[in-house]
């Protein structure tokens, strides 16, 4: 059965192919692509079995179709690993993404670029599932690469409006930037180990490196870049509320469910690594606990309905760097999941309303759905609460409540990753709530003109069930992530509270949130508006609603620049020279053509002169 | 019979060739032009034919017979040129044909 | 003797081209494609008679035809094949192939002569990685060159004697220190032994003191360094990209780069391994500032011909960083980047003359939103920037991977920084594909989209690309067996 793991890639590579070359019609086009992800999604949920049932030896199993290339002792292969860590990645990714192209058959029923929008999604999942699966970072880059493209195609699916194509350019050049800095990591760890094999990478890693030695920190921090980028982190976050512009199967599948998890998964990976490189690791704790605060904070300014959720999905990213960076892996892992279900169910609820709004974006002209859109109400419910982290019941809380707990108690926490951790479970809660309020209570501001139909509403509710339910297997899942991921819970004595009063405390600041939330955006909106009446409120207002300015800073720091350098160089300073030398050989010919002047006395005199001048050299020197 | 000195021959055709050289560059006349080059080909031979005595060789008078072809051949193609100019131009200044320059 | 045939059948078929355009212009065509057909026949075939035997390694090269050709001076008529040389004369044959099918349906004026020109510069080509006399080297290199100006000056836009003479001063100029550089090697080589002779293999061993090594290197080297283009010498290529019609560009921007890059890996570190070695951090240098300098300036362009030719350059200051940076690891990137970027660029050069002659007009401002009415042609020139941009599967990935793999472990700071080529690359890639394809379609244009021989010549070379990305092996085989004789290098 595992020997089926090559098809769970290649179905959709097959059919992306398929889409992209032939032409189809829409009914046939839909039924390709739904049923190749769904292909996948069996094949792994076999191999799952598979490999439960019968664990291979090390809980591991290498699948090599073939060698890319050999060159020198650089042997990179075409090969997939599976191991407990991957596993759970891919059946997950494999299940969400069936879901939503089940959901974006109606969705982009419409439109006319039916069978480009499946092409992209498919070759996307396939893209994606590689990158899980490969057994070594070359293979990883890949797939790295591919689902960065399918993400810069799917933001400028809709290409006529110029805006969208800038935004798929932005985030496909942010996120490269920090694979530039990953593709500088894999030199180093090739220049220094000898492999790109992952698994022996990990292997000789702490045999070549001391414990905190420069290489692995460099190391360390270049994967980090690349993370960073694709996981839109501090800072290079900037590109993912853009990324909105995208459609909104697209803003469910890539930049909240999958593709942006991928950094977190490549860390997770080279776990390894950055327990060798613990400066390293705290540049991964610091990222994601600045991240999720500095996105809390502008996801509560927003009006566009995608942008809050995309600044929500940069926050909860965070908490799962800051799982990464203080040691709690499964912690991140469990997150990812859990996050995966609500994350995804957000922005398919999200579509069902902003289409039958037609097109609208702002909340504050939404508001009284709740009767209307009532299975869109009760799924947007389930999975704001799971994201808020209701306690008990979401999945949400059971995830983020270890991350809170690993926070001050896992190997590299402390009681400040803590406290941050906590302001975020308020923020998340203030601006989850002010959401589900603006948009599904009070009084309505537009009319309902589209109903959803069966093949939207059905992957909310199956995403509902999960984002309840996907919390309860916290502890058989740490168990099967084992010998994947360490997990040491309780390690040191620096802890100041138990594992309970930390989730009592959760739970408490959650419901603050709500009460916070349900004051100021449902009782009385003039609570909000006073606060930013005030100058230094607006200010503050502005400045969380612009990213904290980065976009204006990197716009003036780098963009300006390079943008200028261009346009003054456009001509080619270097011709210069060139011409330069062309002009200078045209002006000694109008000088020297002066002396031919077509008088035959002075060419008679020349001679003479020339003559007697040669004859007198000749003579005399 | 003594022999007349080297020296004299050479002064003779220099002075000949320095004269047509003058009248060469200071007359606008094409005809005067010519006139003064046949002057420097006869400076030359004179200086030939002197220095062809001085050391008794005949070569000195062969090149002077030589100079002798070469001018006649110069002055007719000069003449026609100088003919074919004056129909055109009504004229005989050289100034005024100088139409090749640069 | 197939060497031979290679060539001859090229050099004939232009002859008969020429003068079957008088009878019909359908006959001069299917000549010419006959006579690439068939070379291209032929060195399939000599491939797969080298490459299937296991012991090929062992053989130096794998063919020889060596005549005395002027015995006074020492002159042979010597051509040799081994895997280098192989693989770049089967890039050459595709690009041939591919230039005569495009040029297919153009209305052209002086059709003979033009295919006369277009398979004598590729006879020319040929000559170039064939020839293993220093003299014939020369020979073949110089005419290249003639074909070249006339396809140029004839066939090209408005600008085109500008081009033209541009083209051919810097090769020109650059070619005859070459020359210089050659005979200095000739005669003191007579120095040290007694004996004339242009022999690659003879001249392998000349002891040369330092100092002589290293001009003579140089001579070399500038003229490699014109025709790749390097910087500060490119500044002919876009100018002639922006004039030369689109079979012009395949074979200019595609194949005259590869010979230089031939010409480096042949002569440069086999003849003069010291001064080379002096002279790489030089030379390192100069090819990372060709990466980011070729990079900017296709992103500030309009006209996409220029955009794409500066795009080239700065693909190819990554062959220069791969040869200099003395890794084999790089020396086979630099060997696959050659292939790839070949294939990549020819094929964008076809996409931007697909778009050229719908529209006609080379400036992307003018174009936009294309892909409302010719999908298949901007799908193409996507697939096409992808691979220019470095995205991995594609054959331009493999080769600057390797590069900048081999490179880190010669100079760190040289592979950061042309690994922010990479980054530019995916800078000018995407605002061309933007203002080309995507926006709005203001004009709005309804143009014919690609016809089946366009589409099939595009769709083999995305094909190749993704072989070469995903299987690069049957290269670095093939260029494997060529390393194993050039000396004890690139370790």
């Amino acid at each position: 059965m595992l020997g089926l793991l090559w098809l769970i890639p290649a179905i959709p590579f097959a059919s992306a192919l398929a889409l992209a070359v032939l032409r189809f019609p829409r009914k046939v086009v839909a039924w390709i692509a739904v049923s190749s992800i769904a292909a996948s999604s069996i094949i792994s949920l076999l191999v799952t079995f598979s490999f439960l049932h019968a664990p291979p030896a090390g809980n591991a199993y290498t699948e090599v179709l073939w060698t890319w290339m050999r060159v020198g002792d650089f042997r990179p292969e075409i090969a997939f690993y599976l191991d407990p860590l991957s596993l759970i990645m891919v059946v997950v990714v494999a299940f969400v993404s069936f879901l939503i192209h089940l959901y974006s058959t109606e969705f982009m029923a419409g439109d006319d670029g039916y069978s480009r929008f499946f092409a992209y999604m498919n070759l996307f999942v396939a893209s994606m599932l590689t990158l899980l699966l490969a057994n070594n970072l070359l293979l990883l880059y890949l797939g790295w690469e591919g689902v960065g493209l399918c993400s810069y195609l799917l933001i400028g699916f809709w290409y006529r409006d110029p805006e969208n194509g800038l935004a798929g350019r932005k985030a496909f050049i942010v996120t490269r930037v920090g694979d530039t800095a990953m593709l500088i990591g894999l030199f180093l760890l090739f220049h220094d180990l000898g492999t790109l094999n992952i698994q022996e990478l990990m292997q000789r890693a702490p045999q070549h490196w001391h414990l905190g030695a420069g290489a692995a920190v460099a190391a360390g921090l270049l994967l980090l870049g690349g993370a960073v980028g694709k996981s839109a982190q501090l800072p290079l976050q900037t590109w993912l509320p853009d990324a909105m512009a995208g459609p909104t199967p697209v803003s469910a599948l890539i930049h909240a469910a999958t593709m942006v998890t991928a950094g977190v998964y490549l860390i997770a990976r080279t776990h390894v690594l950055y327990s060798l490189a613990p400066p390293a690791q705290f540049a991964v704790a610091v990222v994601g606990a600045a991240t999720l605060l500095i996105a809390g904070f502008s996801a509560l300014t927003q009006w566009d309905l995608k942008r809050v959720l995309a600044y929500s999905t940069i926050s909860q990213i965070g908490y799962m760097f800051l799982a990464l960076g203080v040691g709690a892996w499964p912690a991140a892992i469990l997150h990812f999941m859990t996050h995966a279900f609500f994350k995804a169910l957000l922005f398919l609820a999200a579509g069902v309303v902003i289409q039958a709004l037609h097109e609208e974006h702002n909340i504050f002209r939404m508001g009284g759905l709740r009767k209307k859109l009532p299975v869109a109400f009760w799924t947007f419910l389930i999975a704001g609460c799971s994201l808020a982290g209701l306690p008990l019941i979401t999945a949400g809380a059971f995830s983020k409540d270890w991350i809170l707990w690993g926070a001050a108690s896992a190997a590299n926490g402390s009681m400040g990753f803590w406290i941050v951790a906590l302001i975020g479970i308020l923020l998340t809660s203030l601006y989850t709530f002010r959401m589900i309020f603006l948009v599904f209570f009070g009084e309505m501001h537009s009319e309902v003109t589209k109903k959803p139909g069966m093949a939207m509403l059905i992957p909310c509710i199956v995403l509902a069930f999960l984002s309840i339910a996907g919390g309860y297997v916290k502890t058989p899942f740490a168990h099967f992530l084992e010998t994947a991921l360490p997990w040491n819970a309780a390690a040191a004595g620096a802890v100041h509270i138990s594992e309970i009063g930390s989730e009592t405390v959760a739970g408490l600041v959650f419901l603050l949130g709500l009460v916070l939330a349900y004051v100021l955006f449902l009782r009385s909106r003039s609570y909000a508006a006073s606060l930013t009446d005030n100058a230094a409120g607006a200010a503050l207002h502005r400045f969380w609603f612009s990213d904290w300015g980065m976009d204006w800073l990197y716009d003036r720091l780098l963009v300006r620049p390079y943008a200028w350098a261009a346009r003054i160089d456009k001509g080619d300073l270097i011709d210069g020279f060139y011409s330069g030398i062309a002009e200078l050989n045209v002006l000694a010919w109008r000088v020297l053509g002066l002396t031919e002047s077509g008088r035959l006395r002075w060419y008679a005199a020349g001679i003479a002169a020339g003559s007697i001048i040669y004859i007198a050299v000749v003579l005399f020197l | 019979m003594t022999e007349v000195p080297l020296a004299y021959g050479l002064i003779l055709g220099g002075i000949l060739f320095a004269l047509g050289l003058a009248g060469l560059l200071m007359r606008r006349n094409l005809l005067f032009i010519l006139i003064s080059i046949e002057i420097m080909l006869n400076g030359a031979g004179v200086a030939f034919v002197a220095a062809g005595s001085r050391w008794g060789q005949p070569d000195g008078q062969i090149m002077f017979l030589f100079i002798l072809a070469a001018a006649a051949a110069e002055v007719s193609v000069g003449l026609a040129l100088l003919l074919r100019f004056y129909r055109q131009r009504h004229t005989l200044d050289a100034n005024r044909a100088n139409e090749m320059r640069g | 003797m197939i060497l031979l045939w290679l060539i001859v059948v090229l050099v004939g078929g232009g002859l008969l081209a020429w003068l079957a355009a008088r009878i019909h212009p359908l006959l001069c065509r299917w000549i010419s494609l006959a006579a690439v057909l068939v070379d291209l026949a032929l060195a399939l075939f000599e491939a797969s008679r080298h490459l299937s035997s296991g012991n090929a390694g062992m053989n130096t090269w794998f063919e020889q035809v060596d005549w005395s050709w002027i015995p006074q001076f020492g002159i042979h008529f010597h051509l040799a094949l081994d895997g280098l040389s192989l693989l770049l004369v089967l890039l050459t044959l595709v690009l041939g192939v591919v230039s005569v099918v495009i040029s297919w349906s153009a209305h052209i004026k002086a059709l003979g002569f033009y295919h006369l020109n277009l398979l004598w510069i590729l006879a020319g080509i040929l000559g170039v990685f064939l020839s293993l006399d220093l003299f014939l080297f020369y020979f073949s290199w110089e005419l290249m060159l003639i074909p070249m100006y006339f396809l140029i000056a004839i066939w090209g836009g408005e600008r085109r004697t500008y081009a033209a003479v541009k083209f051919f001063l810097f090769t020109q100029l650059s070619g005859l220190l070459m020359l210089i550089a050659i005979l200095a090697l000739y005669f003191a080589h007579y120095h040290a032994t007694g004996v004339y002779t242009f022999q690659y293999t003879a001249l392998l061993g000349t002891p040369l003191s330092p100092h002589t090594a290293m001009w003579i290197m140089l001579g070399f080297f500038i003229a490699f360094a014109v025709k790749l283009p390097m910087f500060p010498f490119h500044t002919w290529l876009p100018d002639a990209c922006a004039e030369a019609s689109t079979a012009t560009n395949v074979i200019l921007a595609g194949l005259l780069a590869t010979t230089a890059g031939y010409g480096m890996i042949r002569f440069l570190f086999p003849l003069f391994p010291g001064a080379f070695r002096a002279f790489a951090p030089v030379a390192m240098t100069l090819a990372v500032i060709t990466i980011l300098y070729g990079a900017i300036l296709a992103f500030s362009q309009t006209n996409l011909m220029r955009l794409l030719a500066y795009a080239s350059i700065s693909h190819l200051g990554f062959v220069l960083l791969g040869i200099f940076s003395g890794s084999g690891i790089a020396l086979q990137g630099a060997v696959m980047t050659l292939i790839a970027h070949g294939i990549s660029t020819s094929a964008l050069f076809i996409v931007a003359g697909s778009i050229e002659d719908r529209t006609h007009t080379r400036e992307i401002g003018v174009m936009g939103g294309l892909w409302d009415t010719v999908p298949r042609l901007s799908g193409a020139g996507l697939f096409f920037a992808l691979a220019s941009l470095g995205l991995p599967g594609l054959g331009d990935f493999v080769g600057e991977f390797l590069i900048l793999l081999g490179t880190y472990r010669a100079h760190t700071a040289m592979t950061v920084v042309a690994a922010c080529g990479v980054l530019a690359a995916t800078f000018y890639a995407l605002r061309f594909v933007q203002r080309a394809f995507q926006g709005p379609n203001l004009r709005p244009w309804r143009l014919p989209d690609l016809a089946l021989r366009e589409g099939l010549t595009l769709g083999a070379m995305m094909v190749v690309l993704l072989w070469l990305g995903l299987y690069p092996q049957p290269v670095f085989h093939t260029f494997a067996q060529a390393a194993n004789h050039l000396p004890a290098l690139w370790r």
